[in-house]
């Protein structure tokens, strides 16, 4: 039985990771063919750096992905902090509803909607191209502060409120007391929530697809535009690139959890180390 | 504490005003696209045509296909959610990471080498062929479509029902065993029933995303089976009839949401499923 549900999981993991295995392989194909592989070459990655189109795009998705990430970190983590003093439940528990609305709504009724409101707005104004890089930007902030949010929330519930109040006694303004005392405890969540948003920002087609306009271009729409019409292997290394990007800022971002779990431990075994001692006192 | 209360509230305040400029704004627009026409003058044309034989046949095609592929999702992740959280905590960490890192791989290209694998001159048939077998046609069946939103959101289902299993309680399976369970009855009596949370978020995390799809339908349907995010996607950028385009939107919405509470019933509700991140 545990042999089986062995294989099983191997079969499933073989199955997801199959295509990229595909795509990195054919990466370095030495044919223009995205079926068959005949050769390895470095060709495509030589190609992919010396094609501006492709190195723009790139330019743009970083841009675009530092800013939206930490423009959203910024307000994310602002409004966690916010929303935790709150005393009105359902005024918190609307804004909340209000601010999942982009993690639940299907992307493409996001880009869409965003993509109306432009335009109308476009359209008051006079403009005939209302969009642009602002309103690409505009859009990946809003889809990014759930996420944000999201991964802050927890840190701040677990946050010790006396030492704030310690603080705030010993003549910290409320800002002060942010800045000393309550971001310091909560940066392992605001870390990854910034490094969510970054991937969230880097990956995003459909919603970029509905409000980028046609000025420039992202990688992802890059990539669309690619294969309407025939890939080539070079589109494959720029995706063999980025997977492997991911992989490094996934992996740095565990460490980073993983750290704090271990401080954790070894502030409670502190803690438990001081208690024993006390008890020993006291038993004396 | 008063003090703090004002920076508190003012720290929400950007986000609060972000809010309801960008995502409740475009919502408002939605809506109001959705039932005027070209002039801006009110009418219902646009939510009533989307009733149309023709339209309805492919909101009727997209929810019938994402329904199969979240079905095959579930069937196929619960059993590996369930050995991910058999296994040692330091093997569950790296095998989750596993599972998400595929959704990071940029989902058009992971659709593309799909093509690659199932196309006609792809690499199983140039197997089969090299075999002496007959070769298939997969490519551009409802088949293919369906096939490419298990491959794509599969791991959204693993996710969910791993962390609600982690969290499971190992003691009432040994006590269900030891009262004389055999492996199907803890299964259906104590492992399924404490899932459930995870299953329906794992649903509502595949659904939503398959019958909004438009770029598996076009690649591995070859266009032959257009789904609601096909449409909508041709309303905004081919024919610009907005207005159409946010009636099919505010449908989609409403679909979703019905979907949604129908799910929700099925579980208690006070316990939430594992989030994406």
């Amino acid at each position: 039985m545990k042999h089986l549900s062995r294989i099983y999981t191997l079969l499933i993991f073989i199955f997801l990771y199959a295509p990229i295995a595909v795509m990195i392989l054919i990466s370095f194909n030495s044919s223009a063919s995205t079926y068959v592989f005949s050769g390895f070459s470095l060709q495509w990655y030589k190609m992919l750096f010396h094609d501006a189109d492709s190195m723009a795009a790139l330019r743009n998705t970083l841009i675009l992905a530092v800013l939206s990430s930490v423009i959203a970190t910024i307000i994310g983590t602002l409004a966690a902090i916010g929303l935790n003093s709150y005393r009105n439940k359902y005024l918190k528990s609307g804004i909340m509803l209000i601010t999942n609305i982009p993690m639940m709504n299907p992307d493409i009724v996001t880009g869409v909607s965003m993509m109306l409101m432009f335009a109308f707005v476009g359209g008051l104004v006079g403009s005939r191209s209302s969009l642009g890089f602002g309103t690409l930007l505009i859009a990946h902030i809003t889809f990014n502060i759930p996420y944000v949010i999201l991964s802050v929330q927890p840190k701040i519930r677990q946050m010790d409120k006396h030492l704030s109040e310690a603080a705030m006694d010993l003549g910290c303004t409320p800002f002060q007391t942010f800045l000393k005392v309550e971001l310091p405890s909560i940066m392992p969540g605001v870390l990854s929530g910034l490094i969510t948003a970054f991937t969230l920002s880097l990956d995003d087609f459909v919603i970029s697809y509905f409000t980028i306009g046609s000025s420039f271009e992202t990688l992802p729409i890059h990539i669309y535009t690619m294969t309407k019409k025939t890939v080539r292997p070079d589109m494959f290394a720029l995706s063999t690139i980025i997977f492997i990007a991911v992989f490094v800022l996934l992996v740095l971002s565990n460490i980073l959890k993983v750290d704090d779990d271990e401080k954790k431990r070894r502030a409670i075994k502190k803690q438990l180390k001081k208690a024993e001692k006390t008890a020993k006192k006291a038993v004396q | 504490m008063n003090k703090k209360g004002l920076f508190g509230k003012l720290a929400a305040a950007p986000h609060i005003l972000w809010a309801v400029l960008f995502i409740v704004g475009p919502l408002i627009f939605v809506l109001y696209y959705a039932f005027t026409d070209r002039s801006g003058a009110f009418t219902l044309k646009n939510l009533t045509s989307a009733f149309s034989a023709q339209y309805l046949s492919v909101f009727i095609r997209s929810v019938v296909y994402s329904l199969i592929a979240t079905l095959l999702c579930l069937v196929i992740a619960y059993p590996v959610a369930y050995s991910i959280a058999q296994a040692s905590p330091k093997t569950q960490k790296i095998l989750i990471m596993l599972i998400m890192l595929p959704m990071w791989m940029n989902f058009l290209i992971r659709v593309y080498s799909l093509m690659s694998i199932i196309g006609n001159a792809g690499i199983i048939n140039s197997m089969l062929k090299s075999m002496g077998l007959p070769e298939l046609s997969m490519i551009n069946t409802p088949g293919a479509v369906i096939f490419g939103m298990v491959y794509s959101y599969l791991p959204y289902m693993v996710l969910p029902i791993y962390t609600v299993m982690s969290k499971m309680d190992t003691r009432l399976i040994e006590a269900a065993r030891d009262l004389g369970c055999n492996s199907g009855q803890v299964l259906s009596k104590v492992i399924l029933p404490l899932s459930v949370s995870g299953i329906v978020s794992g649903v509502t995390m595949v659904f939503v995303p398959s019958i909004s799809t438009f770029y598996i339908s076009q690649k591995l349907g070859g266009g032959n089976f257009d789904l609601i995010g096909d449409t909508i996607e041709r309303q905004f950028l081919l024919s610009n009839n907005y207005n159409f385009g946010a009636a099919i939107s505010l449908e989609l919405m409403i679909l979703i949401l019905f979907c949604m509470t129908f799910m929700n019933r099925f579980s208690d509700g006070n316990e939430s499923g594992g989030m994406i991140v």
